[in-house]
C-alpha cells in the first residue's frame, strides 16, 4: 500500500505515454489535464494482473475531472461539460 | 420463435415453393477465436478443480436473476429515505445490503443527479456495469459507437435517447474503467410527493440508472 500522492482538487496531466500491452487509461485522455475529484483507494495494479501477476504494491486510485473543452478542442457543447475518469497513481502527472 | 412462426407464413404460398427453411441452431453462425478462448478456460478451470462446473452455473444463474427492478427498488429508498440516500451515496454495496440485495464484492457508486448536474455512465475501454444490480447490460451500451461518442458527444448521444439536457445543466460523463462501477441516481419526478416507494419504483427504469433516460420519462 501507497500513500496518495494527491488530494480532492489537485491539478494533474495525464501522462502522455503510449506503453504496448494492456493498459487501463483510455487513449483519448492522455496527456489532458485535470483535476482530482476523490481519491478511491488502493487497488492492486490492473496492468500487472494481466500478465498473472500479483499487481503490488497496490496502487492509489483516483476519479480525475476533466472539461471536455480541454478533452477535446471542438467540442461542441456547453463550456461546463465534463467526463470523470477512473486513473490509477502511476499515469498522474502533479501540474500545480 | 418457433420456426413456424415466422413472417414467411404470412404467405399463403410458401408451400409451393419447395423446402421448408431451417431456423440455424446457435453453432450454424460459428465459433469465434475469442468464443474458442473463453471455452478453452472455462475447461481448464474446471480439469484443475479451480471452480466447479456447478459453480460456473450457478454465478451465471446468478447474474441472470438481477434485473433493473433491483436498483430501482433502491433509487425508490433513497428518494423516501433522506439518511438512506446518505449511506447509498457514501457505499452502494453496504446500502443494498440493507435490502438484502447483495451486489458482490466490486465496489459500486452512486452519483447523484441535481438541477444543476446530469450523469451519465460509460465504458470506453469494454463494458463494465453494475450487474449485480442492475443486471446484464443492454447491447448498445457495449456497443463501440456508444462507448465512443457518449465522452465525445455526450448531448447528441443523450437526445438520440430523447433526452434533451438544458445547457446551463453540467453534463457529466463517467467513464468506469477501473475498479468502480456506477449507477446514477436519477431526480425524482415533480408531483410524486405523496407516492409511496413501490409505486416511486415504477418511475425508475434502467435507462435511467445508465443516465440516458431521466427516471419517469418513459418506460
Amino acid at each position: 500500500m501507497s500513500a496518495a500522492r494527491f488530494q480532492s482538487g489537485d491539478g494533474v496531466a495525464v501522462a502522455a505515454a503510449y506503453p504496448p500491452g494492456h493498459v487501463r487509461t483510455p487513449y483519448f485522455i492522455r496527456g489532458k489535464p485535470g483535476v482530482i475529484d476523490s481519491v478511491v483507494g488502493n487497488y492492486p495494479n490492473p496492468e500487472e494482473l494481466a500478465y498473472g501477476r500479483d499487481g503490488l504494491p497496490a496502487l492509489p486510485l483516483y476519479r480525475v475531472r476533466f472539461k471536455q473543452t480541454d478533452v477535446w478542442p471542438d467540442y461542441a457543447g456547453p463550456a461546463n461539460d465534463t467526463v470523470v475518469i477512473d486513473i490509477y497513481e502511476s499515469w498522474l502527472e502533479p501540474t500545480s | 420463435m418457433s420456426p413456424h412462426d415466422g413472417p414467411e407464413h404470412d404467405h399463403e404460398h410458401e408451400h409451393e415453393h419447395g423446402p421448408h427453411p431451417y431456423q440455424p441452431d446457435i453453432e450454424d453462425s460459428g465459433y469465434t477465436e475469442r468464443m474458442v478462448m473463453a471455452q478453452a478456460v472455462e475447461e481448464l478451470l474446471i480439469e484443475k478443480a479451480i471452480i466447479t462446473a456447478d459453480e460456473m452455473r450457478a454465478q451465471v444463474e446468478l447474474m441472470d436473476s438481477r434485473e433493473p427492478a433491483l436498483g430501482a427498488k433502491v433509487v425508490a429508498r433513497a428518494w423516501t429515505d433522506p439518511a438512506f440516500k446518505q449511506r447509498l451515496l457514501e457505499d452502494v454495496n453496504k446500502a443494498a445490503a440493507e435490502m438484502d440485495i447483495d451486489t458482490g464484492t466490486i465496489p459500486i457508486r452512486a452519483v447523484e443527479n441535481t438541477p444543476d448536474v446530469h450523469n451519465v455512465i460509460v465504458c470506453t475501454l469494454c463494458s463494465c456495469y453494475p450487474r449485480l444490480l442492475i443486471g446484464l447490460p443492454p447491447d448498445w451500451y457495449k456497443s463501440r459507437a456508444y462507448r465512443s461518442r457518449t465522452v465525445r458527444e455526450p448531448r447528441v448521444v443523450l437526445a438520440e435517447f430523447g433526452t434533451e439536457i438544458a445547457d446551463d445543466v453540467e453534463v457529466r460523463v463517467h467513464d468506469s474503467t477501473a475498479d468502480l462501477r456506477y449507477i446514477v441516481l436519477p431526480m425524482r419526478p415533480a408531483g410524486t410527493d405523496d407516492w409511496d416507494e413501490d409505486r416511486l419504483a415504477e418511475l425508475v427504469n434502467r435507462d435511467s440508472m445508465i443516465g440516458v433516460s431521466l427516471a419517469g420519462q418513459s418506460s
